[in-house]
């Protein structure tokens, strides 16, 4: 699939017209879905407003919107008003957003056509989308392999050349995880920059939406369209919420070396020390670092996250919206429609968020675990007063086959490199750092540049630089 | 964490689950808390007991009426699993002499 560049490109010369790809669109999902199984959900009237785009294009050229007729396909839980958000759970198989979210109005507001909602993890919660009540995605590199999640829906819909562009959310890794295992651009905005308002809620203070691109310049132009202060959202953040973090031509770069130690892939590891040799002849100065605590992030990950989604879920209990099971009384309702909506991994973290918030065990679980990000958050700032950037393989090991991670431990700890991202709520983005051989076939591997709060503009323009530019 | 803890979780939770759950659940839960249970090794963490503030803080402002009465009525109405007219209808909560 083109770039959204390209596209904008031959729209405005008229060499192409939106409802052309439109079609092109439904003719890769209607190809290549049944195998990869990308998408939930096609929208056919995706045509209709590319044949209103077609004449606007004719009549204003360049003077159209930025994303006028650029095909875009969201993840189940992002709701659009109208269409079927599911968050990939039988508790919301038949549920209608009544709603746009504010990244929906933003991006339609640009010209956008969403062409599709993905498959997911259910609730977001897993690293393969293996947890779907709908059926597994594959990876469209290697169908034998998953395409990471929780957003393996939008990864495959990209990586599969439906469209150039598509929609996640990410908790603890799942855009940057799948854009790794799919090569992929992905992108993790500071926590705040884009508003929560119409995403189905995983854990609150970790949850950010952002972009799969096949161009740094691409996820660039979709994240600022999607960002900005939401009245909406009361933790969007504005211009002067952090300090400015300037772009410059050369920068330090920390390598926390200690974090890489166990468990991580040596194919994976030869890969980032070619990288780190690459970013010395680029000028940049490389500098061991240290984050003791970012190696307890796990941890804390999994009590606050939990924590949050036992909260977050308890809204579906079959009364106000989602599926209802027949009961006697309104007790049973509750019981038998939660216990027949939800899948095991979400179940599971009820019952472990649950633990973590009950009387007698909050101050040993929640209470340390807030802590634990207070302090991995000064760890940071620390580091960040000697650093520019932080960087790190994306993921532990290239994609895995299916069913290879069933020990939810083993699922959790793909998660170990980008899980303190969110706890401490700065921004990151995934570079595809080239491939390494499995079986016969050369799976992608990601390189994650951290950079301190507000450092969204510096993670665009060093992606543009590492990666655009040397395509 | 027994199984009989488990099962009081799930009431806390508002779920059933079966015993065939319970019995995946009896190996499972008690693994991943054992590891989480990591985070008291945090010495960093002792003895501070400042609350965690971080920037982002809680926004309050005047309620604003922006859409028209009846606007959102039927979409929402249309999502209830029961509804009589305008009302959703939910269980009985209450017992009474006569049931």
């Amino acid at each position: 699939m083109h770039t959204i560049a390209e596209l904008r490109a031959a729209y405005i010369s008229g060499e192409k017209k939106p409802s052309e790809v439109i079609k092109e669109v439904f003719a890769v999902i209607e190809e290549k879905n049944d195998d990869v199984f990308a998408f939930l959900d096609v929208f056919e009237d995706a045509l209709a407003a590319a044949e209103l785009a077609d004449a606007v294009y004719e009549k204003n050229g360049a003077g159209t919107p930025p994303l006028l007729g650029i095909p875009v396909a969201m993840k189940t839980n992002i709701l659009i008003k109208d269409k079927r958000a599911t968050a990939s759970s039988k508790i919301l198989e038949n549920y209608t957003a009544t709603y746009d979210a504010t990244i929906v109005r933003r991006l339609r507001d640009a010209g956008a056509i969403f062409v599709g909602a993905t498959n997911m993890d259910e609730f977001a919660m897993g690293s393969s989308t293996e947890s779907s009540a709908f059926g597994v995605t594959k990876n469209p590199l290697d169908t034998s392999r998953v395409p990471g999640g929780s957003s393996g829906g939008s990864a495959a819909a990209v990586a599969m050349g439906a469209v150039p562009v598509a929609i996640g959310t990410d908790t603890g890794g799942s855009i940057r995880q799948p854009a790794a295992y799919c090569g992929l651009i992905g992108y993790k905005p500071t926590y705040g920059a884009v508003s929560r308002y119409g995403l189905i809620a995983l854990a609150s203070s970790l949850d950010q939406a952002g972009p799969f691109a096949n161009t740094v310049a691409d996820a660039e132009l979709i994240h600022n369209t999607m960002a900005g202060q939401d009245d909406m959202d009361g933790t969007t953040i504005t211009d002067d919420t952090y300090p400015a973090v300037p772009v410059k031509e050369t920068y330090t770069i920390g390598v926390p070396r200690d974090f890489f130690t166990e468990g991580v892939d040596e194919d994976v590891l030869r890969a980032f020390d070619t990288h780190v040799e690459e970013l010395k002849a680029l000028g940049h100065t490389m500098v061991d670092i240290s984050l003791p605590l970012f190696e307890k992030g796990l941890a804390a990950y999994y009590i606050v996250m939990p924590a949050e989604a036992s909260s977050n879920l308890a809204r579906y209990d079959g009364i106000r919206y989602g599926y209802s099971a027949p009961a006697e009384s309104l007790l049973e309702v509750y019981e038998k429609s939660r216990a027949e909506g939800f899948g095991d991994e979400v179940k599971r973290r009820i019952l472990l968020g649950t633990h973590v918030l009950s009387a007698g065990y909050y101050d040993a679980y929640y209470g340390k675990a807030e802590l634990a990000r207070k302090k991995m958050r000064e760890e940071l700032d620390e580091v960040f007063k000697s650093v520019d950037l932080i960087v790190t393989p994306t993921t532990p090991t290239p994609a895995f086959k299916f069913g290879e991670n069933t020990d939810p431990l083993a699922m959790y700890r793909q998660d170990i490199f980008t899980v303190p991202v969110n706890l401490t709520g700065v921004p990151a983005i995934t570079l595809p750092m080239g491939t390494v051989e499995r079986d016969g076939t050369a799976l992608p591997i990601g390189v994650q540049y951290i950079a301190p709060h507000a450092g969204d503009a510096r993670l665009f323009a060093l992606g543009k630089r590492l990666y655009d530019e040397r395509r | 964490m027994k199984r009989e803890d488990i099962t009081h979780l799930a009431q806390l939770s508002r779920m059933t689950v079966t015993d065939e759950e319970l019995d995946a659940l009896a190996t499972e839960l008690p693994k991943i808390v054992s590891y989480v249970s990591a985070i008291s090794d945090i010495a960093a963490i002792e003895g501070d007991k400042t609350p965690v503030v971080g920037p982002v803080h809680n926004v309050f402002r005047e309620d604003v009426i922006t859409n028209e009465a009846d606007g959102h009525t039927a979409d929402l109405l249309r999502e209830m699993p029961v509804t009589e007219g305008r009302y959703m209808k939910v269980k009985k909560i209450l017992k009474t002499n006569t049931d």
